[in-house]
């Protein structure tokens, strides 16, 4: 039993994404997705407490909304997958119930 | 009539400076027509909706915090409140509204409906849902 949860929040302005890793589960996943792609870029003052959050989550961009917003590839953390809506839909399937964190 | 699911409502928001809390009760009340097994999840900013002694009439803005008392009648009972956002809000328990329910099953008994939880018990509540909605 897991849970997707989808993130649309910039963490540098509102505390969902905090908010969301601190109630995972392991095996849960965690999409960002709108403005919250900005909880991936590496080297942000955040970054280091969302790494920490990783250990057994594992954290997805929506590749649409980091393109839209001029984030290069190479600024993501190491660790976060990129999917498209495809993806978006399959994460969700493979889940058995999807929280959004508003 | 179709299986009872777990559904939990996530409040996370503030009550008046946006429509979301509002709305949560509002969907709350609908949904509890469906006879599903409803419980609500107040945490971060969301516990600021269950404070005592609000007054809105300075705001020019419906006051509708006393409606949570009126859940129980729709046999709406458990209201999960997350111990940490109190804590780091400066609230305790006691600076929250009393919210009670009839317990059909212990001879109409008066209890509490709010609960207060840890955050790691939130999370496995969260975890525990076939649904869930947030606000």
């Amino acid at each position: 039993m897991s849970t997707l949860h989808t993130v649309n929040k910039s963490p540098f302005g509102n505390g969902a994404l905090q908010s969301c890793l601190k109630h995972c589960k392991p095996g849960d996943a965690v999409l960002l997705i709108e403005d919250g792609v900005y909880g991936a870029i590496a080297g942000s003052a955040l970054a280091a407490e969302v790494r920490a959050g990783l250990s057994d989550v594992a954290l997805y961009v929506l590749e649409g909304d980091v393109k839209a917003r001029g984030i290069d590839a190479g600024k993501i953390l190491g660790e976060v997958k990129s999917v498209g809506y495809g993806g978006f839909v399959d994460l969700v399937t493979s889940h058995d119930r999807t929280q959004a964190w508003l | 009539m179709s299986e009872t699911k777990k559904f939990l409502y996530v409040n996370r928001k503030a009550p008046y400076g946006t429509i979301y809390a509002l709305e949560s009760l509002e969907v709350v009340l609908i949904g509890a027509a469906f006879e599903q097994d409803v419980s609500l999840a107040f945490l971060d900013d969301g516990v600021f909706q269950l404070t005592r002694g609000q007054d809105t009439a300075g705001i020019g803005i419906k006051n509708f915090s006393n409606t949570f008392r009126a859940l129980g009648d729709y046999d709406v009972t458990k209201l999960f409140v997350e111990r940490e956002s109190l804590d780091e809000r400066g609230l305790t328990e006691a600076d929250l509204q009393a919210i009670t329910y009839e317990d059909e099953n212990d001879d109409w008994a008066e209890k509490p409906s709010i609960r207060v939880v840890s955050r790691a018990e939130m999370a496995d509540i969260m975890a525990s849902q076939d649904v869930v909605l947030s606000f």
